[in-house]
């Protein structure tokens, strides 16, 4: 086993205990906070994958904006609060179902598919290039700025919704 | 001489020679001086706390007029010390009804990105712990565990003003942080790298004379970011007594407090290489590498010294007119600054060597413009109310 399996495996355990603690904790507070545990988990097999913009994105985005906004609908949510919250409701049985359908479909696409693998090694101006090919015409210039308006449709949106009448 | 003049590229060389020269296989020797330069980064964020504790309360003091500390031998600048040894001696108390665990975590969480941030921090070329590809946005992604970190600590309390505390960091950091980004994305712009080394080598005129405007945007974030007064409604004692730390006593809230110093030592550093030319001073850097570290440690000693010099000037803002302060002004100034900088890179050049000068000139004077009209914006809306200051009745929401 060399080094970086052994990493693996440790950042594998962070990231899926992380993910246990969100579904099996009863304390919202705290399930969100596993929720981190297991977002930083994943962002270091980024690092490991040698995407080291994609590991700080996820680090920034996830951690730093999507889970803050989680823990503080959290804490503003009066019943939430309380550790004695149900982690059960009456819907488990379909949830189970649920899960194990994604848990399936998910198992028999990693097995069936032949992932590609690059025959070269990584470039190493991975980052001028992703920025290139997001400007340019020719590739991806036309879904980042429908992606970067409709963020603003959000913003506006949000706006509108949060103003006093 | 050699030896000399290039010492801490020097020192690591000699020790490689000498692990390897007793046998030491290369991972080995790779490992030994990781070790050894996560020691000395780590030294040197720690000591920030003995330098700058008691460097704040004599400037403080001076500009208040009394003497400040001056018991402890010499001219009180080991303070510090007998600080250390009291909060050591205190009794350490979590509130019984305190989520036990996440009472605890806090401490440790803040005080680890504050110390994390100093490995991507160019001290000199090539006197750096990693220089990441993606140096700017470590640096960004990291301080973002802060902001975690004082969620945990208001909520762990369980305290009403701790958690109210809690509430204002989403509200001020999350705030201050985008004009803070936008500043950013206008250096990287200019310089075409996101490694903090290659933008201290990419900068011929220090960025704050190219753009006055991104810097002084980036210093308000920064004092905002590491809740230094005036900007410090996190903890603004005549409100809400100590923030997220009310419930935290001897080396729990030490920790706090050592934080709060690394924050303030890497937060200058990172000004420094951002908009001061890092360990650029007048080509001493070529002539004398030795003396870069030195160069930065000044540089972040001046810009801590204009922190509190803010400090000492300035009341503290009310926590509606921080907020909008930041939405309102400035954001669209850092905006503003970044489409200028987005233009400016796309000016042509026909000698290479010209360019960062060109460059320069027009940004600078770009800036100047947008400074004039936005202080011209700011007067026609004060003169509108009979407001004593422009700025307030900017920054005053609508209500």
């Amino acid at each position: 086993m060399t080094v970086s399996q052994g990493v693996f495996i440790i950042l594998g355990i962070v990231a899926l205990a992380g993910a246990a603690g969100v579904v099996l904790n009863r304390n919202l507070f705290r399930a969100a906070l596993f929720l981190i545990l297991s977002f930083v988990g994943v962002a270091g097999l980024y690092i490991l994958l040698e995407a080291e913009l994609l590991a700080m994105i996820q680090l920034l985005v996830y951690v730093g904006a999507i889970s803050i906004l989680i823990i503080f609908a959290v804490m503003l949510s009066r019943q939430m609060m309380s550790s004695g919250f149900q982690a059960r409701n009456s819907d488990w049985f379909l949830g189970v179902i649920v899960a194990a359908g994604m848990f399936a479909v998910l198992a028999i696409i990693l097995l069936r598919v032949q992932w590609p693998t690059a025959d070269s090694a990584v470039p190493k101006d991975l980052i001028s290039q992703l920025g290139q090919a997001l400007v340019s015409p020719s590739q991806f210039a036309l879904p980042f700025e429908v992606a970067s308006v409709l963020l603003l449709v959000a913003l506006v949106g949000a706006v509108i919704i949060a103003r006093e009448k | 001489m050699k030896f000399i003049l290039n010492f801490w590229v020097e020192l690591g060389n000699w020790l490689e020679g000498v692990l390897s020269g007793w046998g030491v296989p290369t991972w080995g020797v790779n490992l030994i001086i990781d070790i050894v330069v996560v020691l000395i980064l780590l030294i040197v964020g720690i000591m920030a706390v003995l330098i700058f504790t008691p460097m704040e309360r004599k400037v403080i003091a001076r500009m208040q007029d009394r003497p400040g500390p001056n018991r402890v031998w010499p001219y009180g600048v080991l303070i510090a010390l007998a600080d250390a040894i009291k909060m050591l001696t205190k009794e350490d108390i979590t509130p019984r009804k305190a989520d036990r665990a996440l009472h605890m975590l806090a401490p440790l969480l803040v005080t680890i990105p504050a110390l994390l941030v100093f490995a991507v921090l160019p001290f000199g070329f090539r006197v750096i712990g990693q220089d990441l590809n993606v140096g700017v946005l470590f640096i960004l992604a990291i301080s973002t565990i802060h902001v975690l970190a004082i969620l945990i600590a208001g909520w762990g309390s369980n305290n009403k003003f701790a958690l109210l505390s809690a509430f204002r960091v989403v509200n001020q950091l999350l705030a201050y942080e985008i004009p803070m980004v936008l500043c950013i994305l206008a250096v990287v712009l200019l310089t075409r790298t996101m490694s903090t080394q290659g933008i201290v080598e990419a900068q011929t005129i220090p960025f704050f004379l190219v753009m006055p405007i991104a810097g002084m945007i980036f210093l308000i974030c920064a004092m905002a970011e590491a809740n230094r007064s005036p900007v410090d409604l996190l903890e603004a004692d005549s409100e809400m007594v100590a923030g997220y730390m009310v419930e935290y006593s001897g080396m729990k809230f030490a920790m706090f407090f050592i934080a709060e110093y690394v924050n303030m030592f890497a937060i200058a550093i990172i000004i420094s290489t951002l908009f001061l030319g890092g360990y650029k001073f007048f080509g001493l850097e070529d002539v004398a590498p030795v003396l870069s570290p030195f160069i930065v440690f000044a540089k972040a000693v001046f810009v801590i010294f204009l922190m509190l010099w803010f400090r000492g000037t300035f009341p503290r803002m009310r926590f509606d007119q921080l907020v909008s302060f930041a939405w309102k002004f400035l954001v669209p100034l850092g905006l503003v600054n970044l489409m200028l900088a987005a233009l400016v890179v796309k000016i042509p050049a026909a000698n290479p060597s010209t360019v960062p000068w060109i460059q320069g000139a027009v940004m600078l004077a770009g800036n100047l413009i947008i400074i004039a009209v936005a202080f011209l914006i700011l007067n026609r809306t004060a003169r509108r109310v009979d407001g004593p200051s422009a700025l307030k009745r900017i920054v005053a929401t609508e209500r």
